[in-house]
């Protein structure tokens, strides 16, 4: 079966300096992929080239398009979401306004409906907080705004930046099982930054080593667990 | 006190016109971050439309819709035309832009309808049983006012295009990620604008008569009210039109006279900017260095 995304020969960057040089990663229909890199390795510029955010050049495939030369907005109607980092809340808007929003594109009444009680199931803090301002949600809840307001376009592959950052452990780790599910039981494919590569490799069945815009390493999960190289400074083991 | 309470329900009255515009600069400040100074001419430009029209022999109120659409339609295309290619230069650059789209506004309609000062037709007329307080006029113009308020929140906390326009201007990044089309939303936050402030210049003109210096005081008035309330508040900016409506007439009817009016309106934007920049209901934004 084909790659759900396919990223090859990807530099890009911001103002006249590329920070990726030719990156090639590929997330399967269904499947996870992480990637991992230190602070600066440019994870969150590789997510928002994919997305059409920064100027970019290269092949990015989505399903059947090509989306390198898309808008950010036709490539999310696509049905590709992305949850940024700083988590990209309406912080003026109410929790289920922030719901609402990313679901403006659909047209299905029904259908929203359902995905906004299966995201308050995920997530029953969000559903008792549902009329307050996302402003003022703790960052944890903010955190799982995002991820359900990217789930509210049913996409077909869910992108996130650094989920676990800045949260308590517990918090990280009910985040991680409520993805597991959305992957297992939604069949949304999702590619998945962090610097928590344990976390991250436990979720993925690919995953990819980023150092300052670069891919050093990249395959199925099985093989980059046992890379020395992966153990000694991600893993620490 | 019939006096009084003359003075205060004509304070409403233009309070409203005042709440009005001060909207819509506040729905262009979200949107832009920058006040729109040629919102009055533009809404003074609106109103000729309408008198055109009316004087063309066209029935008030088909005038008066006839006006709102092109006016939101104008709105659009200014917003395309001179603001977007401006979406990335400096403050001043803007600020530029937007004098430059008042001066020549106010130079085409005096080349055009001539600076003789026109009167304007008001749709409200007769007599209101038991009201020695109010004019028809006045009570047409806060009804209107209220319809038009009352439309615009239905519109922005309802419906999924009022969503939209909302979170296109409070997080366009966020927004595009959604899918949501930001310059279109733009686009239409311009035009509904100039369609409200049209709407307030067909209902001020009447009572201040039709010349393209027209809005001049009124846009100082609003801007005052939207400081008031606070400039990114809607709600804020409108509860300030209307104070500013109120303080304005009564102080110039009891304090200082109608000559020095238009200094109430100077007063309050730096009472406000120097006491309280956030304004009355305004948020206090800190930025993070």
């Amino acid at each position: 079966m084909p790659a759900l995304l396919e990223v090859s020969d990807l530099c890009a960057g911001y103002g006249a300096a590329d920070v990726l040089d030719r990156i090639a990663f590929t997330v399967e229909e269904g499947g996870v992929t992480a990637v991992l890199g230190a602070n600066g390795a440019g994870k969150t510029t590789l997510l928002r080239a994919v997305c059409g955010l920064i100027r970019r050049r290269g092949k990015v495939r989505f399903g059947t398009e090509a989306i390198e030369t898309r808008a950010t907005e036709d490539i999310v109607r696509l049905g590709l979401a992305h949850a940024p980092d700083g988590r990209g809340t309406f912080l003026q808007l109410t929790t289920e306004e922030n719901l609402r929003v990313g679901a403006l594109t659909r047209r299905d009444r029904a259908g929203v409906a359902e995905d906004m009680a299966k995201v308050y199931r995920y997530f029953p803090r969000l559903k008792e907080r549902r009329q307050q301002q996302a402003g003022t949600l703790s960052g944890g809840e903010q955190q799982m705004l995002a991820i359900a307001r990217a789930l509210m376009l049913r996409p077909r592959l869910l992108v996130l930046d650094e989920p676990s950052f800045g949260l308590a452990p517990l918090v990280v780790q009910d985040i991680f099982s409520i993805m597991r599910t959305v992957n297992r039981e939604d069949r949304v494919s999702i590619l998945l930054v962090e610097q928590n590569a344990k976390l991250a490799l436990d979720l993925a069945d690919r995953a990819y080593l980023l150092e300052t815009g670069r891919v050093i390493r990249g395959g199925p999960v099985a093989e980059i667990r046992d890379d020395e190289t992966v153990r000694r400074s991600y893993l620490g083991y | 006190m019939d006096a009084f309470l003359h003075q205060l329900f004509s304070g409403v009255a233009t309070g409203g016109i005042y709440a009005s515009v001060a909207l819509a600069l506040v729905m262009i400040y979200q949107a832009t971050h920058h006040i729109n100074f040629a919102q009055g001419e533009m809404a003074m430009f609106s109103t000729y439309l309408a008198w055109t029209l009316i004087a063309a022999g066209a029935p008030y109120w088909i005038a008066f819709v006839l006006t709102v659409g092109i006016s939101f339609v104008l709105g659009v295309v200014i917003e395309r035309v001179l603001i977007r290619p401006m979406a990335h230069a400096p403050v001043l650059s803007v600020v530029i832009v937007f004098i430059g789209l008042l001066v020549i506004l106010n130079s085409l309609a005096g080349w055009i309808f001539s600076y003789t000062i026109k009167s304007f037709p008001s749709p409200f007329d007769g007599v209101i049983p038991g009201n020695a307080f109010m004019s028809p006029h006045e009570l047409g113009i806060i009804g209107v006012t209220l319809v038009v308020l009352a439309l615009l929140y239905g519109f922005f906390r309802f419906t999924s295009l009022g969503l939209a326009m909302r979170a296109a201007a409070l997080n366009p990044v966020s927004s595009r990620l959604a899918g949501i089309r930001v310059g279109r939303m733009l686009g239409l936050g311009w035009g509904l604008a100039a369609a409200v402030g049209a709407v307030a210049g067909m209902m001020v003109a009447p009572v201040i008569y039709l010349d393209p210096n027209m809005m001049a005081g009124v846009l100082l008035y609003a801007f005052a009210g939207a400081l008031l309330g606070g400039i990114d508040n809607p709600i804020g900016a409108v509860i300030g039109g209307f104070v500013v409506g109120v303080v304005e007439n009564l102080v110039g009817t009891y304090l200082i006279g109608t000559e020095l009016k238009l200094t109430v309106a100077l007063v309050l934007i730096i009472g406000v900017l120097v006491f309280r920049p956030a304004g009355l209901m305004g948020k206090v934004v800190v930025i993070r260095v």
